[in-house]
């Protein structure tokens, strides 16, 4: 990392520094109030059983277990089905397959990180929904639907870090992978990617926040029923979905409490993740 | 000779290459076959004459130019919310900060590069209810609320893209400034931010991008499915998005429908061609510094 200006803060405009400072004020701010709303929704909704796996709002029990479960479940499957596809695109890009193909690969890439998710969402709405509603039975509306677009999801994003670590790495070594008369597939598959264990598990755990984050393709696609998921074809509802379907009116309510919980724990999450994320990567560049 | 690990990685990478191809082929292809023949000025402005629509003389009642004045009025106060402080901050932490202070709000913008957009709704919708309480007892959620939660969610990005634009000039450039004696105000002021200036602009735009696209934060902070052209900061609004959203949540004809279909293009394009722009912008900038 490079710095351009020396260290000598006494030459910043004094408005540049208060504006730099009160940017990241407000930044912490934002996290804090986030945080200190969820720890107060545990301590006034003890008796709620919160944490629990009953949700039954006639009966006065709000527990975000199932949800907590869902999340993870659909985080963590789609995340296996997305990083294997990055994985191998990142080959494509890096010399596994003809010129041709990594460009045209590289160019879809591009174009699929500008598509809103909102728009994957309504497209397979009516794409992939019947198909799989007429051919596995149930609604269609559930896990391995919200499962599957979330991997398509999260390619683009995951691949172009991976390609970046990849491609510095075998720079490197490939004019001497190339003298030991080694191929690229051998190249990439015995050295570059052994050596690039560190950017490519960085890659997984941003991509893991990515996908415990996404609101959208869960509530439109995975049913939103409050329960447990055992088979694929079960309906499932995420923290995140939890929260952009209730528009509670009773504020200080059950309900209203369990929102709060559960965008504190998402807060918790996604920041774990990418500080998690941020150390692996600045230990690779020292 | 090939070994079984070859063999392997040589399968997964063309089953990747398969499948993304195949993927966004048949959605976006679906889109365009359904969406495209809809686009047109009747999706716009519905039977109400365009001008009129426009001018707002007259109410669009079966058209998405609510959802379009919506979205454009909700960036411009997003972008006049999230460009001084961003461009600011990204420049400081460039020139002007300790290694210190890179550490810390460096932590910080990462964290909230990652929050979820719908916990910066949620964060929205309790802000108004906390200001309810205290001192705006007749607040409600309105367009000024979900412009600074996207603001705030789209700060961090806008930061880091300003930085490595910055970050990513010669060295030689710093050195010779200081050999000529300019001070680091005048090499700051003078020689990197317009030297850094297409990577910023791109950065802008991907910011404008995000902005526009995301839904969690507006379907918590003020958008509705009928409200006609936004009536100003502190009324309710449409929006492109939310719209989309709604229409394949609750849709109740073959009309609405191939309306849904219409706006779902109509913002696939908008988002492609402003990706595609920031890209050309970073671009050129690589190229010239590259020699």
């Amino acid at each position: 990392m490079r710095q351009h200006c020396g260290v000598s803060r006494h030459h910043c405009p004094l408005l540049l520094r208060a504006l730099a400072l009160s940017v990241s004020a407000m930044l912490g701010t934002v996290i804090a109030f986030i945080l200190i709303s969820g720890a107060e929704a545990l301590m006034t909704g003890q008796g709620l059983g919160l944490f629990g796996a009953v949700w039954n709002p006639a009966a006065g029990k709000f527990g975000i277990l199932p949800m907590i479960q869902a999340t993870l479940l659909l985080a963590f499957s789609s995340l296996g089905l997305g990083w294997c596809l990055s994985l191998g695109c990142c080959c494509v890009l890096n010399g596994l397959a003809p010129r041709w193909a990594a460009r045209w690969l590289r160019g879809l890439l591009t174009l699929m990180t500008a598509v809103p998710t909102v728009v994957y969402g309504f497209a397979a709405v009516f794409l992939l929904v019947p198909p799989i509603r007429d051919a596995l039975g149930g609604t269609g509306f559930c896990w391995l639907t919200a499962g599957l677009l979330l991997a398509l999801q999260g390619v683009p994003a995951m691949t172009f870090i991976m390609d970046g670590a990849v491609r510095s790495i075998a720079a490197e070594s490939r004019l001497t992978a190339t003298a030991l008369g080694m191929t690229t597939a051998q190249h990439l598959s015995r050295v570059v990617l052994p050596l690039a264990s560190r950017p490519l598990l960085s890659a997984a755990i941003l991509g893991l926040g990515r996908a415990v984050g996404d609101a959208l393709l869960p509530t439109m696609l995975a049913g939103n029923a409050i329960r447990f998921a055992h088979t694929p074809l079960d309906s499932m509802r995420t923290l995140t979905a939890h929260i952009s379907l209730v528009l509670s009116s009773d504020i200080g309510g059950g309900e209203h409490l369990s929102l709060l919980l559960a965008g504190a724990l998402l807060l918790t999450f996604c920041a774990v993740f990418s500080l998690l994320s941020r150390r692996m990567a600045r230990r690779v560049r020292s | 000779m090939r070994g079984v690990r070859e063999f392997f990685l040589a399968a997964l990478g063309w089953f990747a290459l398969a499948v993304i191809s195949l993927g966004l082929i048949c959605l976006v292809g679906f889109l365009f076959v359904r969406g495209l023949p809809v686009i047109d000025l009747q999706l716009l402005f519905g039977s109400t004459p365009a001008w009129d629509a426009i001018l707002a003389l007259r109410p669009v009642w079966d058209g998405i130019w609510p959802a379009v004045a919506g979205t454009l009025s909700l960036l411009a106060v997003t972008m006049a919310l999230v460009l001084v402080p961003g461009i600011a901050c990204g420049v400081y932490l460039a020139c002007f900060a300790t290694p210190r202070e890179r550490d810390w709000i460096g932590e910080c913008v990462d964290v909230l590069a990652g929050i979820p957009s719908i916990v910066m709704g949620l964060f929205g919708l309790e802000l108004i209810i906390l200001l309810r309480r205290t001192f705006l007892p007749r607040g409600t959620t309105c367009l000024l609320l979900a412009a600074t939660c996207l603001a705030i969610l789209v700060l961090p990005v806008l930061v880091t893209a300003v930085r490595s634009a910055i970050e990513a000039l010669p060295r030689s450039l710093t050195l010779t400034a200081d050999a000529l004696g300019l001070s680091r105000n005048q090499t700051v002021r003078r020689l990197l931010i317009p030297a850094a200036g297409p990577g910023i602009l791109g950065g802008v735009i991907l910011v404008m991008g995000r902005a526009m696209e995301d839904t969690a934060v507006i379907m918590l902070t003020g958008a509705v499915a009928n409200a006609g052209l936004p009536a100003g900061l502190t009324s309710k609004f449409e929006a492109l998005p939310f719209r989309i959203y709604y229409t394949a949540a609750q849709y109740t004809g073959a009309e609405e429908l191939k309306r849904g279909f219409g706006t779902a293009v109509l913002l696939l394009l908008l988002s492609w061609v402003l990706i595609l722009s920031a890209k050309i912008l970073q671009r050129q900038l690589a190229r010239r510094w590259a020699a």
